[in-house]
């Protein structure tokens, strides 16, 4: 590359993309991104051709969860920019690292109210990390390094930089800003890695003398590449571990040490672990009102250790006794670190087998149940899902869409590998999970891609798989037909006197006919036996994408569950459990 | 910004806190801020903002209640916006501050002769002279203004305009509260 080399805005862009090593990207066409797309043609840069701007995020968002490196999607402006906002919301709600750009109106234009206008800096600004306008095409390649250093460092998360049509057809002299430049260009950004030394010791002296402790994974744990070292504290502590629902794969479940998720429908294992607790030490997580529930009555004798590497998390929620700003995984290894000094200076750790024996007690008393099906009735979709998870290839990487379905999954799946679990957790976003899992399969694409999704979202987003389809992208989709928006009918059964309102999704569509049309393979199961064939079927497809509809009981529930204001105090057990509520003591 | 007072904006002090912010110079630095707050709900009471002496960054002086939001919540917050380089506490008894009000009020005859000796003893400005009104300005301490202002008010106040404080730490004396730098994530 010459110092006097002159391009087009909209080749500094695709160039700047391949010199952040971006290799697959998602998106669509249109007016003002135009320019963006003719040097594409020649680059080394994978385009997926999406059917919808908002399948480009949702595929972006699960590129990034399982490779770790940030999606990226490029669509145009007006409907374009406002199709991407739900995929750009999740992202910031889940910290994924994701860069999106957008075509804009020529800059002559802007605020005249142009043809596929629209206000996308406003309107992105509360759902981004940060976003941009550029309005000189020399300022792209500092834009785009900006962008992806902000999107992957500190707490990730989605940037946005939306470019005029006219910033990409003008020109201008190549230049690559060095790393130097692009901090000097940020002096408000400075992210932080190391825990203070000083609360490092108070944790791990908190951690040697709890009677109860529990580690509380959240998603940070998986964004900071922290698994091994969490695994390493716990096993050296012999601490219980629970894992959220943007944690779960963080910490094995076939671990002795791992009770499962936590939350308002999470294991009476994990719930009550935590509210008996007189030590939380959370770890990337930020006491979701889903896993708190009511705050005034959330582990009420617990002392808190918080690691975080967002400083606005600590004290949001719960005031932690031990804020740890910084990056999880080094402090875990500092808290690791400060716990074996301590125990070579003669400190020992408190004797936690009572406390173990306990949790150990609710796990016994307490397992996931449901009632088996009655012959000739519907599945359960329990039972559809323990087959899914024992019959899957090792390394199989599930995603979820948001419901009922996306709980089942989290309890039932066995998650002993982290980032093979894809959901949308803080944003809940239906239809997430089938462009999620052809985001993932290109990401992963030796790994199989089994997405679990539910009637309701399967109807949001189902177009992708023509994406699936034409690009080459063989995922799994598994639909839960409870011809009903499953958890919105739950919530009416138990808490609006069953009064079913708007939550009938009945006689339409022929799924398998729709899977066929889209070029996959579909499979509609509706009896038992018929199962295990069809997702072995399903398992042995490689050059198309498989959907199997199980056709599954409309009227079952997730169970265990907090309703929604109570205290996990009060968490409902499956019917077939509340006799021995007592024991949960 | 969401609460109009109309008495004494400033008086609930231990609710009230100053900080003064620098950011970048840049479009839409204001809109990420009061967006910030529009969306977490927390309340600005007053925001005056202008470049610093450097015109790469501006200065934003804003007072924010604290009653439903702790102050650590805002900054912490406020720190995540990229554009944000510095947050500085301001503990009143170690800044000094400064306000501006313009009112503009009906007077005639021997009452104008009144408020004008007002304005000499508080020493503000004479403005604008109508044949039935005067228009006055008065920069001081934001106490200052609300005596000032109550007093006016017996005399018929038409238009007014408080410009919101702006405020710098006192020099050489005592450290100022709580600066926070680069801490962003």
């Amino acid at each position: 590359m010459s110092a006097k080399e002159i391009l087009t805005g909209a080749e500094a862009l695709i160039r700047s993309l391949e010199m952040e090593n971006v290799e697959t990207m998602f998106g669509l066409p249109g007016g003002c991104i135009l320019p963006a797309y003719d040097p594409l043609l020649k680059s080394s840069i994978r385009h997926i051709l999406v059917r919808h701007e908002q399948g480009a995020g949702h595929m972006a968002q699960g590129y990034a969860h399982v490779t770790g490196r940030p999606g990226v999607a490029m669509v145009t402006s007006g409907p374009a920019a406002t199709n991407m906002v739900t995929p750009l919301c999740d992202a910031f709600m889940d910290s994924i690292p994701m860069v999106c750009i957008t075509g804009q109106v020529a800059t002559t234009a802007i605020g005249t109210d142009a043809f596929q206008e629209c206000d996308t800096i406003g309107i992105t600004r509360s759902v981004t990390k940060h976003n941009e306008l550029i309005m000189r095409a020399e300022d792209i390649p500092m834009a785009v390094r900006q962008a992806f250093h902000i999107a992957t460092t500190g707490r990730p998360g989605p940037v946005l930089l939306d470019v005029p049509k006219d910033i990409l057809i003008n020109t201008m002299e190549w230049n690559w800003p060095t790393d130097e430049e692009v901090l000097a260009a940020l002096p408000g950004y400075r992210t932080v890695t190391e825990g203070d030394p000083k609360q490092i010791k108070a944790a791990a002296k908190l951690l040697l003398s709890s009677e109860r402790p529990v580690l509380y994974l959240g998603g940070g744990v998986l964004k900071a590449r922290a698994a091994e070292a969490v695994r390493e504290l716990a096993e050296m502590l012999q601490a219980p571990v629970v894992t959220t629902l943007m944690a779960r794969g963080a910490f094995p479940d076939n671990h002795p040490l791992c009770y499962g998720m936590p939350g308002m429908h999470g294991t009476a294992t994990a719930i009550t672990a935590m509210q008996k607790a007189d030590l939380l030490c959370a770890l990337g997580a930020r006491f979701d009102d889903r896993v708190t529930g009511k705050i005034a009555g959330f582990a009420p004798e617990a002392k808190i250790i918080h690691v975080d590497i967002d400083p606005a998390e600590q004290g949001k929620v719960r005031k932690p006794d031990v804020p740890l700003t910084g990056d999880c995984r080094v402090i875990v290894e500092e808290i690791i670190k400060a716990i074996k000094e301590l125990q070579a200076a003669g400190t020992a750790q408190v004797d936690i087998t009572p406390w173990r024996s306990r949790v150990n007690g609710w796990r016994e008393q307490f397992p996931l149940v449901y009632e088996p099906s009655e012959p000739g009735a519907r599945l359960k979709p329990q039972f559809c899902l323990e087959r899914l998870r024992d019959l899957a290839p090792e390394g199989t990487i599930v995603c979820a869409g948001v419901g009922q379905h996306q709980m089942w999954t989290s309890l039932y799946w066995e998650f002993n590998e982290p980032y093979t679990w894809v959901n949308s957790g803080g944003l809940g976003t239906m239809g997430f999970s089938v462009p999620a899992a052809i985001g993932a399969k290109a990401g992963q694409p030796n790994k199989t891609v089994w997405a679990i999704d539910g009637d309701g979202c399967f109807q949001m987003t189902a177009q992708e798989l023509v994406t699936a389809t034409t690009e080459g992208i063989h995922v799994k989709i598994a639909i839960l037909n409870n011809t009903y928006l499953g958890m919105v009918r739950q919530w009416q059964e138990m808490f609006y006197g069953e009064r079913y309102s708007e939550v009938d999704l009945s006689g339409c569509p022929d799924f398998v006919k729709w899977a066929e049309a889209m070029g996959c393979v579909g499979i509609r199961v509706e009896s038992p036996e018929e199962i295990d064939a069809a997702i072995e079927r399903a398992n042995s497809i490689n050059d198309r994408s498989v959907v199997i509809e199980f056709r599954v009981e409309e009227f079952e529930k997730v169970f265990p569950m907090v309703p929604a204001g109570a205290a996990n105090d009060d968490v409902l057990l499956h019917p077939m459990q509340e006799s021995r509520r007592e024991f949960l003591k | 910004m969401s609460t109009l007072n109309t008495n004494n904006p400033y008086g609930d002090s231990h609710k009230h806190h100053i900080l003064s912010v620098i950011v970048q110079n840049r479009p839409g630095v204001l809109a990420r801020v009061s967006g910030l707050f529009a969306r977490r709900g927390y309340n600005i009471y007053s925001l005056a903002v202008a470049p610093s002496y450097d015109p790469d960054f501006s200065r934003i002086t804003m007072v924010v209640d604290i009653s439903a939001t702790p102050l650590e919540q805002i900054v912490q917050q406020l720190f995540k916006l990229i554009d944000v380089v510095e947050i500085t506490e301001l503990d009143p008894r170690h800044s000094v501050e400064r306000e501006m009000l313009m009112a503009s009020i009906q007077v005639e005859g021997d009452r104008r002769a009144q408020v004008v000796d007002l304005a000499g003893i508080y020493e503000a400005k004479v403005l604008d002279v109508g044949s039935a009104s005067l228009t006055i300005s008065l920069d001081d301490t934001p106490e200052k203004l609300d005596d000032f202002e109550e007093l006016l008010r017996g005399y018929g106040i038409v238009e007014s305009q408080r410009t919101g404080r702006v405020a710098l730490p006192k020099l050489e004396r005592e450290a100022p509260k709580g600066v926070t730098k680069g801490k962003a994530s």
